[in-house]
């Protein structure tokens, strides 16, 4: 399979999830809503990896769900392979699905301890009535284990008697079952061990490599990140505050959160460590319910002038190095080369 | 620093007595900690890293649990200090944060209420009032906003990184001389921890108080730590201090962790070497050194021989290692590896024998 990455698989536009805030029966409706994904457009090429990162509450995980159609959106359009399937009905979504696939966080709450490991990865052959003849699906399976280096012997194996990683590799076979288009990973290694996490990582680029595979990649790892993916955008409350290229991300970010971000990682190099400035941002992600207007980063951007930021909310542009970014006042090659360990500037 | 240590730690075992068997979760590890020094204590699940330091404090402690031993804080061995006064020392002159702080929040209480009762407990004669602005002050100083007006407030009421600040204040109200962190910030979002590191190393130099911070994050221990140990199967593996443990570090585990991190400061593409396998069963340890049944240098002595812990070379006293290795094959195997060769490129280049690991 040859991937065409100037082809995109999946086009997203003005993506738009709110969820309800009820407080209640006596008082429903007035709960107001969070804006949990308010307004994101992108592009997922063929073939390539694209990252979504950001901290907690940044709608990165709502974004993930509302691609793989999880969650229905409040409005806006996905078109994958050329077809809107925002507002398509569950019934209409079972083909798709085979070519949709995700991988979750936790490998201990995402697998059914009661089912052997055979039956949890037979699961996609059965739900979309392939692979009927039992010994054929079997083999299959077996095939599939192997591919991810789990051992075909344990086929009737619980989840319970595998560690973590093991688990993961779980949750691997059973989303590439039916050879999908696109797999959606939501922090995959996020829960593992170290040691571990590097097993999976590799295991999903060989699979990419492969397979040819399109992966959404979600995290909020930003080294984990670097290392995975070909394009990243970065999400703040809902909304992507910058997109690029990795090496252009890393080597000039210009949002000044994305600057943060890279600056906040800690790395295992005490000298770089103690040398370098560290850009400390003050205070919290705003509460999603109530985001700041205009800017929604104005509030903790070292940056931030009043009577603009606070005012007139920027949009994406193409700035210096060919990052698109959302900022009045994106960071100046000086700034980057003081703060982010990967500055190439 | 002079005289004697603050925290000394010698042949602490903790064993914990199952169905299954006896786990050896903690197998005889031994540190000191000096008055206003940061040591870092990194390892992965099953390390020990959290048991060890729970039993300095006795929350360990149980009817099938054996701890042996001896923890000397100033002068006193805390594992045979009758109850009252371990209670005392708990959130006095040692106190405790760990990685869930809203779970470590009572949630009916006020935080103000929960600071004040801190620090009646151990100061005797405080009244509420004098307690409550001690209260105030401290929300102050780990950077919580007006702290007058949230004294009041309820756990729910606060972030994540808020909270674990609010944790903070509370093992600080009684001016401990060791704190003890518990992954602090693992719960925490990337921009939040750099504020909670940058918040515990400015109050541990300020106020002199030593830490012993507990990561799985060697990021982490980099950016804060006077001197780090690894752990492996309940025992330190390596300790150094920081610039020497990065720069050159001896142990195979401790070069399978820094290989398997993708990190921000080496080329986007280079390819990461997990460490193979998996962790031992503490109930059924390994033979030999412990790690051999992950370490592709294994020799066949390895799998009988137990490596102490001792210096990696004459005159570099202050870097232990447990490896049965040459010191010189040790430091050609991780100039390769730290030039992103794989374990057989390494083993080839330092002409020693490399054994595949099956995952």
């Amino acid at each position: 399979m040859t991937a065409d990455r100037q082809t995109p698989l999946i086009e997203v536009r003005d993506l738009v999830k709110h969820f309800p805030i009820r407080s209640g029966f006596l008082d429903r409706g007035k709960g107001g809503v969070v804006h949990a994904v308010d307004g994101v457009s992108f592009d997922v090429m063929q073939g390539e990896t694209l990252g979504l990162v950001g901290e907690s509450g940044c709608g990165k995980s709502t974004t993930a769900r509302l691609i793989t159609r999880l969650l229905d959106p409040t409005s806006g359009s996905i078109r994958f392979d050329g077809r809107d399937i925002a507002q398509l009905s569950r019934k209409e979504l079972k083909p798709l699905r085979r070519d949709m696939q995700m991988i979750f966080q936790d490998p201990y709450s995402s697998l059914n301890p009661r089912k052997t490991v055979g039956s949890i990865i037979s699961e996609p052959f059965l739900i979309h009535g392939m692979e009927k003849d039992d010994a054929k699906r079997r083999k299959l399976v077996e095939e599939l284990m192997d591919q991810v280096g789990l051992n075909p012997e344990h086929y009737n194996r619980r989840p319970h008697e595998f560690s973590g990683g093991q688990r993961q590799r779980i949750g691997v076979a059973r989303a590439i079952a039916l050879k999908p288009k696109v797999v959606v990973a939501d922090e995959p290694v996020s829960a593992l061990d170290v040691s571990i996490q590097a097993q999976i990582l590799n295991l999903l680029r060989e699979l990419q490599r492969d397979l040819g595979l399109t992966i959404i990649f979600i995290a909020h790892d930003l080294s984990v990140v670097r290392h995975m993916c070909d394009r990243i955008a970065v999400m703040y409350l809902g909304k992507i505050v910058e997109l690029a290229d990795a090496d252009a991300l890393y080597g000039h970010p210009r949002h000044p959160y994305t600057g943060a971000l890279l600056s906040s990682v800690p790395v295992p190099d005490p000298v770089l460590a103690r040398e370098r400035k560290q850009t400390v941002l003050g205070g919290d992600v705003p509460s999603p319910a109530n985001p700041p207007k205009a800017c929604r980063f104005h509030t903790r951007c070292p940056k931030a002038v009043d009577g603009t930021c606070d005012v007139d909310e920027p949009q994406l542009e193409v700035k210096e190095g060919g990052n698109i970014a959302a900022c009045h006042f994106p960071l100046a090659d000086a700034e980057v080369a003081a703060a982010v360990p990967t500055s190439e500037v | 620093m002079t005289g004697e240590p603050l925290l000394s730690v010698e042949d602490l075992a903790v064993r914990f007595d199952t169905e299954d068997g006896v786990v050896h979760a903690v197998d005889g590890i031994s540190y000191t900690v000096d008055r206003g020094q940061v040591l870092g204590l990194v390892g992965e699940s099953g390390s020990g890293k959290s048991v060890s330091s729970m039993s300095l404090m006795g929350l360990t402690a149980g009817r099938r649990t054996t701890i042996e031993g001896r923890v000397m804080f100033e002068g006193r061995d805390l594992l045979t200090l009758p109850g009252s006064e371990v209670r005392a020392i708990r959130g006095g002159a040692i106190s405790m944060i760990f990685q869930d702080p809203l779970s470590s929040l009572h949630p009916f209480y006020t935080i103000g209420r929960q600071l004040i009762e801190g620090v009646r407990a151990h100061q005797d004669g405080v009244s509420k009032k004098a307690a409550r602005e001690r209260a105030i002050e401290m929300l102050g100083l780990v950077g919580i906003p007006d702290p007058r007006g949230r004294v009041d407030a309820y756990p729910h009421e606060f972030s994540g990184g808020m909270r674990q600040r609010v944790m903070i204040a509370m093992a600080l109200v009684n001016e401990p001389k060791l704190l003890i962190a518990d992954e602090p910030t693992t719960a925490l979002d990337v921009t939040v921890q750099a504020q909670i590191l940058a918040l515990i190393k400015r109050l541990n130099e300020e106020l002199d108080m030593a830490v012993i911070l507990i990561t799985h994050d060697l990021g982490v221990v980099a950016e804060i730590a006077d001197e780090v140990a690894v752990m492996y199967a309940g025992r330190i593996v390596e300790q150094a201090k920081p610039e020497a443990l990065f720069e050159a570090p001896e142990h195979p585990y401790t070069w399978g962790l820094l290989r398997s991190i993708p990190r921000l400061d080496t080329p986007r593409d280079q390819e990461l070497v997990p460490v193979a396998g998996r962790p031992p069963s503490l109930i059924n340890r390994p033979s030999g050194c412990h790690f051999h049944t992950r370490c592709p240098y294994v020799r066949e002595a390895h799998r009988r021989i137990d490596p102490p812990l001792e210096p990696v070379a004459l005159g570099q006293e202050d870097h232990v290692v447990r490896c049965l290795l040459p010191h010189e094959t040790r430091l050609e195997l991780w100039r390769s590896l730290e030039s992103g060769a794989d374990a057989a490129a390494a083993g080839r280049a330092a002409g020693t024998e490399v054994t595949e690991i099956k995952a």
